[in-house]
């Protein structure tokens, strides 16, 4: 097994957030305990709700967060102290909206070279040859390149965020839902893209995406969170048809294909997502849970190795959980 | 079976100028909606889809003009009565549902205020009744401890219960058509499931219309009884729900759902299809097919004159293409 790209392991995040005026700050534990290891050349999902922590851990492996607990390495070093300039060049992001992403007032081609300026590249006067040539790999005219973000489509825009994001040839890029803001026709582009992208650069890629079937089709591994923690992992053909872990299944559940005449699924999730300041006892999932059984509310499932991946719940476990409370 | 038709549009229109042309959002839309049925209108941003419901609605920016052959709502003739009826049958016959429950809820009131503002402008009941008639809705919609809920403002509650209060505040007054702009776009899937699994219930149970408007083809196909495809402010290929989603006509309507990609269809991994081009500008006269210069089917024929919407595969079912449905077909 090659060494990750990069590794998570055991790290958490908590915030404080303030109850009020007067009253202690309460803690927030935004991430728990997580543990991912991305090898080079996989896209890696990682799928949940929102507010289960996906954009929290994401952040940390950029870089513009850190841990509470835990670390996180890159090739194999910890990264903890590292200057951020060191980890963006290893790690780029691809933001969700790319009518917010782009800087009015800067120019596409100004925006591109943006990172060479930062990161101080060598031989200043190739900086738009290389802008030109990562324009022409994303897919964009070279006559955009004095072009303002506002003349602009929104699948250009989005390309324009690809190709700032891919031109200091970084290892990993950590896409943040990249394709929810782009109507369907633009969606399925920027999809064909970063899979060109991935096999032509060998990019590694984690994907943050709500559209499971966006998920489905690209990634090679995925992960699932809940109240953040990862309560699922595996490859992504074994995950996705045969999900061991409930909340993984309700999830897929709930993926609408256009298929007419097969009505909406009743997901069973019934009850609204839980505040995360009052985690629920036992198991997060149990009030939500159809499979829910006596010990769910006491006792804390851990994590269970199975063919390819993990699972964290009492229905696939043989040995006991820990008790609650410790 | 005339008291079925709730709504019936024809010939409908939405003018805006611009400082460089006058825009013309909506051309010549038509369709009608029955008691009981869900219409769904698709498209991608800025085909108009949203105007369309604006429109029906008589809530078009002040700038912009409406005109229409036909606008009728169970036989009350949309295009003829004033304002004030207008306000009298917005909200109370005919409501809509926006697409973002966390900005059209006026943080400002409880949400007991604003569910029984409905019924007491419209002088359908007094205070206490309406109230009643909220605890009753919200109890429906799934909201526990209704009651309460009354006193709280909307800040106090998640998204998908504001969408929860959004759907009883349109059932408020009892309505005959709802016109729901992509009700669940701003909400998780899990959430959304939910939604559009209680929007379906209510509507059982209440037998109004419903006009659907969404980008998503997975929500149109599981919900929607007819639809109709937009594209650059035209609709583009209309039918039922089945007949659109097995044998799609129009190229347009073929390549969105080629676009998707479909758990166990599409292979994983594979290339998936896609729409060349941009969405033409809608500014001035367009004469021809609104899509030829995306399609690869296009000839001479389909830019030289204005492409009617013809007679499909079957009776119910309308194509906007010079080819006949039967070529269409690969």
């Amino acid at each position: 097994m090659s060494i990750p790209v990069i590794e998570v392991r055991d790290v958490g995040r908590t915030f404080m957030i303030s109850s009020g005026f007067m009253r202690p700050k309460r803690p927030l534990h935004a991430v728990n305990g997580v543990d991912l290891a991305i090898e080079p050349g996989e896209v890696m999902a990682l799928v949940g709700e929102s507010g289960c922590g996906k954009t929290t851990l994401a952040r940390m492996m950029m870089g513009l967060l850190s841990p509470s607990e835990g670390e996180i390495l890159l090739d194999g070093k910890p990264i903890a102290g590292w200057n951020r300039s060191v980890i963006a060049r290893a790690v780029q992001p691809i933001f969700q909206d790319p009518y917010s992403s782009l800087n009015p007032r800067k120019t596409v081609g100004s925006i591109i070279t943006l990172p060479l300026r930062v990161q101080g590249a060598a031989e200043p006067e190739g900086w738009t040859r290389r802008a030109e040539e990562m324009m022409e790999l994303v897919g964009l005219p070279r006559r955009l390149f004095n072009a303002y973000p506002n003349q602009l489509s929104g699948g250009q825009r989005q390309r324009v965020a690809i190709a700032r994001a891919l031109i200091n040839r970084p290892k990993m890029v950590i896409c943040d839902e990249p394709t929810s803001a782009l109507d369907v026709s633009v969606q399925s582009q920027i999809l064909n893209l970063l899979q060109d992208l991935r096999a032509e650069l060998g990019l590694t890629y984690l994907l943050i995406s709500h559209n499971l079937a966006v998920v489905e089709h690209i990634a090679t591994r995925a992960a699932v969170m809940y109240l953040g923690r990862i309560v699922e992992q595996n490859a992504a053909e074994v995950l996705f048809s045969a999900p061991r872990h409930p909340y993984t299944r309700a999830l897929l559940a709930s993926v609408l294909t256009p298929d007419p005449g097969l009505g909406v699924p009743d997901t069973h999730l019934g009850a609204s997502y839980p505040n995360p300041l009052e985690l629920p006892s036992g198991c997060t999932f149990h009030p939500r849970c159809a499979d829910v059984m006596d010990d769910c509310s006491s006792r804390i499932p851990v994590h269970t190795t199975v063919p390819g991946g993990h699972v964290t719940c009492h229905l696939h476990q043989n040995g006991g959980g820990s008790d609650a409370g410790t | 079976m005339a008291s079925e038709r709730i709504l019936e549009v024809e010939g409908l229109s939405v003018a805006i100028p611009t400082p460089s042309g006058m825009l013309h959002p909506v051309q010549n839309v038509g369709f009608h909606v029955d008691r009981g049925e869900t219409v769904a209108i698709v498209g991608e941003s800025g085909c108009g889809k949203s105007l369309t419901s604006l429109a029906i609605m008589d809530l078009l920016p002040l700038r912009a003009t409406r005109s229409a052959d036909r606008l009728v709502l169970d036989n009350t003739d949309m295009l003829r009565i004033g304002e004030r009826q207008m306000s009298d049958i917005r909200g109370n016959r005919m409501s809509m549902i926006f697409q973002e429950p966390m900005t059209s809820l006026n943080p400002a009131y409880t949400i007991g205020d604003q569910l029984t503002e409905g019924p007491r402008r419209h002088g359908q009941s007094g205070m206490s009744e309406a109230r009643d008639r909220a605890v009753w809705l919200l109890e429906k919609v799934g909201i526990t401890a209704a009651a309460n809920r009354l006193r709280q403002y909307p800040h106090q509650l998640s998204g998908g219960l504001r969408q929860r209060v959004m759907i009883a505040m349109a059932l408020m007054c009892g309505p005959d058509l709802i016109i729901a702009d992509e009700p669940t776009t701003a909400l998780d899937v899990t959430i959304q499931a939910q939604i559009l699994h209680l929007l379906a219930e209510l509507q059982r149970e209440f037998h109004t219309g419903l006009i659907l408007i969404t980008h998503d083809l997975g929500v149109v196909a599981r919900v929607a009884d007819r639809v109709a495809v937009m594209y650059a402010g035209q609709i583009v290929e209309e039918g039922s729900a089945h007949r659109i989603f097995t044998t799609p006509s129009h190229p347009y309507t073929r390549g969105l759902l080629d676009c998707i990609p479909i758990p166990g269809k599409t292979a994983r991994g594979s290339h998936l299809g896609s729409i060349p081009g941009i969405v033409p500008s809608l500014i001035g006269e367009m004469p021809g097919c609104h899509f030829a210069e995306r399609c690869r089917h296009a000839t001479g024929r389909c830019t030289s004159r204005p492409v009617d919407l013809g007679d499909g595969l079957e009776p119910d079912h309308r194509v906007r293409c010079v080819f006949s449905p039967e070529e269409l077909q690969p």
